[in-house]
């Protein structure tokens, strides 16, 4: 039984992080829920499952069933639940906003950040947008020599 | 895009997803519920509105911001603290009133205030970011 | 038993700031006047606790009522006393900043309630004593942070942001594994609890796994040398208030559960886990000050010397002798006034000069003397020039690494102090010396909301390097209770326990000297048998 649990948490620890080697920012953010939830398992199983009793003070008694299952884990276990649960809402959210303004999923374009004050790059950003990086930066537009520099850039940074 | 069967079926689910969200909030303290799932059915009420009748009445039924929602609940659990350090020196050590009205007896406690704080805070939490995506999806 | 609440309010003023905050979502005038009375109050809270744990002690409380174990427990030993202190001052102070640098449409976007969010879980992580509820504390920062970074939802945030918020969340994953494996072997998450029993166990591949565990998902969230990339890539596109507390805060919080694992619970005794720190320590020292060299956006140049940086604060656990803790500590706090002030300066250049890219501004020596002068408090400091904070926080950890004949570590520290102090003279020669590249149409002026801030933290920059014996007593302080766990013990546990965990780690030193001992009379009988000695004691 215990080997079947852990190749259980072994199979959802390895997808995620499979996922998570991906270019492409959703299959990542899949990968890191994954592998919450392979963290929780670990932490349910790190309590040892022995009794299918649940953790529940009886109706009209005043303490736990002797042969209780041990409540700590459960509470951690449903703790890190919660906190997985709120941080994928808020990562989804960002997920969306960020295509909305970046037009892309890939890992490699997002490049809006590392362009700031880049020493491969001319003061001001990306020299086919002109203007400050915050304004543009698409990359629809690019010049073959613009094509050229930010080959430059993926390869140094 | 709305169906009317849709529309008008989900006024019914909702207010019967929100009592019995109630319910398992206030069942909560002896028996399985309380705050958290508690308000996550609130929280599945509002959205079900959301996604049948738009996000505009389901903001109109809340009345408030979702927001406003968790900052209420999150006053309420920080304050149900309070009474324990007046009286234990112990923060969050929950403080128990006994009522005896004749025909049953009413147990109060401050544990009650932090799940009605906790089951704001989940349902503001919920549905500030399950109305944002909704609108982000509607443009 | 009054006393003990002072570890409370730390934490509780700051939530109900962000929760009275957050329930008067459309009133943004009201939610000035709360964050602002908030801001004050928790600067004096956090006062109140230094001052008790400097007349007590380490102290601890019990939340819920609970007996230790099973309860939440907070404690309050000097480090975290002192840190909870400076986070209160560098709330304060960017709050004062906050008053011009944060937009309306960032106040709308609920920018008071993610700021108290966000010191809560950072003086919460501070002063926990429980490893799970660290964690906790780690997601409420995480979380507010990821909601702060992005909040004008410019491209540059949602970048940075995405690459910010995935890496920590991998981290915290990491430490949630660390923390499953550690409850399976012991059965225990309460820190003082586990500094009793782990001494008493044999080092299992469990318990290994868990220890490099938390020592991979703290490196990711201080920034150390293989796992530093989010931070440069994040934090100078955050608007300059929060850009200033993540540069202040966030890594320190990283590098203070560092210390807290491998002082309390995972004490470095072998020369394995010296080398590993060592290593760390220089490589994360080097890396960050050359990454900063090449950069030209200010707050990127800074950006890669918080890495630099940290790896000073890590030489203390490379060394682990109390004199290295005691430096150490002192680092942290000089550390974390500096880079806050530097990233507030960057404001004020961005603000003064236009840009806050190096090459587009310029000449603000002449416009602007005055933010010269404020500029190089700070910027001399970090380099480590006397007579300020910073020189005593490098003589500290390099003294004590020469004592302790780590003469290689010494000799890293003081070539990145050199190049440190490079990076900041490129710095004032782009913005203050050379002429404007660009003729400024109008006259720009700093605000006063920036100037105050940044007077205030040059001024306790320069108490500190002033004065520093009273600051470098109290980091003695609190280099001496890291040194000895029982100290930490004690106060959640009672005395006796913690004379017993105490003996058990001195336990631990004998029996490994007794271990030895074994080995060379073995050594003794085996090579006396080749002498014919075996017979004899048959």
């Amino acid at each position: 039984m215990t080997f079947l649990y852990a190749a259980a948490i072994a199979a959802y620890t390895g997808c995620g992080l499979y996922l998570m080697l991906s270019r492409h920012v959703v299959r990542i953010i899949l990968g890191l829920a994954l592998l919450t939830n392979g963290a929780i398992f670990l932490i349910f199983f790190s309590g040892r499952i022995g009794s299918m009793v649940p953790a529940v003070i009886p109706l009209g008694d005043q303490q736990l069933a002797p042969d209780a299952a041990n409540s700590l884990p459960q509470a951690l276990a449903l703790t890190a639940i919660v906190i997985g649960f709120a941080l994928t809402a808020f990562a989804v959210a960002l997920l969306v906003a960020a295509y909305k303004r970046l037009d892309t999923l890939d890992a490699r374009e997002m490049t809006a950040a590392e362009d700031m004050g880049s020493p491969f790059l001319p003061p001001g950003g990306r020299p086919s947008t002109g203007g400050r990086p915050s304004n543009n930066g698409r990359s629809a537009e690019k010049t073959p020599e613009a094509e050229k520099k930010s080959d430059e850039v993926k390869t140094n940074g | 895009m709305r169906s009317i069967i849709l529309v008008a079926s989900t006024r019914i689910f909702f207010i019967a997803m929100v009592v019995v969200s109630l319910w398992i909030l206030l069942r909560g303290h002896n028996e399985p519920g309380g705050g958290f799932i508690g308000g996550l059915m609130g929280a599945a009420a509002f959205a079900t509105l959301a996604f049948a009748a738009g996000v505009d009445d389901a903001r109109k039924m809340l009345r408030i911001h979702p927001a406003v929602l968790m900052g209420v609940g999150l006053v309420l659990a920080a304050v149900s603290g309070l009474p324990g350090v007046v009286l234990n020196g112990s923060y969050l050590q929950h403080q128990w009133l006994e009522l005896d009205l004749g025909l049953f007896e009413l147990k109060l406690g401050t544990t009650l205030v932090f799940d009605i704080g906790v089951y704001f805070v989940v349902i503001g939490g919920v549905l500030s970011f399950m109305f944002r995506l909704y609108e982000e999806e509607q443009g | 038993m009054a006393d003990q609440l002072d570890l409370l309010w730390p934490v509780l003023i700051p939530v109900m700031t962000a929760a009275l905050a957050a329930c008067f979502w459309y009133n943004i005038r009201a939610q000035r006047i709360i964050s602002f009375i908030g801001l004050v109050l928790l600067f004096a809270a956090s006062v109140k606790l230094t001052m008790t744990v400097v007349e007590h002690g380490v102290i601890a409380k019990q939340f819920g009522g609970w007996a230790p174990p099973f309860g939440i427990s907070f404690v309050a030993d000097p480090l975290a006393a002192a840190l909870v202190a400076i986070t209160g001052l560098l709330a304060l102070t960017v709050g004062i900043f906050g008053f011009y640098d944060v937009r309306a449409r960032h106040e709308r976007a609920g920018f008071y309630p993610l700021f108290h969010g966000m010191i809560t879980g950072v003086n919460g992580a501070f002063l926990t004593g429980d490893a799970f509820n660290l964690y906790v504390w780690f997601e409420v920062m995480l979380v507010t942070s990821l909601g702060l970074l992005v909040i004008s939802r410019s491209r540059e945030q949602l970048d940075g942001t995405i690459k910010y918020g995935v890496l920590n969340l991998f981290g915290t994953i990491l430490f949630l594994i660390g923390l499953a494996l550690l409850y399976g072997a012991t059965g225990t998450l309460n820190m003082a609890d586990l500094a009793r029993v782990l001494p008493g166990m044999t080092m299992t591949p469990g318990l290994m796994t868990a220890a490099m565990l938390f020592l991979a998902a703290f490196a990711i969230k201080a920034g150390l040398f293989p796992l530093f990339f989010w931070l440069p890539a994040s934090y100078h596109t955050a608007t300059f208030a929060v850009g200033a507390i993540f540069a202040g805060l966030l890594t320190k919080v990283g590098v203070y559960a560092t210390f807290r694992t491998f002082t309390l619970l995972f004490l470095i005794e072998g020369e394995t886990l010296r080398y590993v720190f060592t290593f760390i320590a220089a490589m994360t020292m080097i890396t960050g000050v050359f990454g900063a060299a090449v950069q030209w956006n200010i707050r990127r140049i800074l950006s890669f010397h918080i890495i630099s940086q940290i790896g000073y604060m890590l030489m203390g656990l490379a060394i682990a002798t109390p004199l290295a803790w005691a430096g150490a500590s002192f680092y942290i706090i000089h550390h974390i006034i500096v880079k806050a002030n530097l990233f507030l300066l960057a404001g004020a250049i961005r603000a003064a000069g236009g840009s806050d890219d190096l090459r587009r501004t310029g000449g603000l020596l002449k416009s602007h003397p005055w933010l010269a002068v404020l500029f190089l408090i700070p910027a001399l400091s970090l380099a480590g020039l006397p007579p300020l904070s910073g020189f005593w926080a490098k003589f500290l950890v390099i003294d004590a690494s020469l004592r302790a004949e780590y003469y290689g570590l010494a000799a890293v520290a003081l070539v990145v102090g050199v190049l440190t102090l490079f990076s900041m003279m490129k710095i004032w020669m782009e913005a203050f010396w050379k002429a404007s590249p660009v003729t400024p149409s109008r006259r720009r002026y700093v605000p006063v909301a920036f100037i105050i801030p940044i007077v205030m933290l040059g001024a306790v920059t320069m108490t500190i390097g002033l004065f520093a014996e009273p600051f470098v007593t109290y980091a003695r302080d609190a280099g001496d209770v890291l040194v000895d766990p029982p100290l930490y013990i004690a106060p959640v546990f009672g005395a006796e326990a913690a004379a017993e965990a105490g003996a058990l780690i001195a336990g631990d030193a004998v029996e490994a000297e007794v271990i030895e001992t074994e080995v060379i009379e073995t050594d003794l009988i085996e090579n006396g048998a080749d002498d014919g000695v075996e017979e004899e004691v048959r």
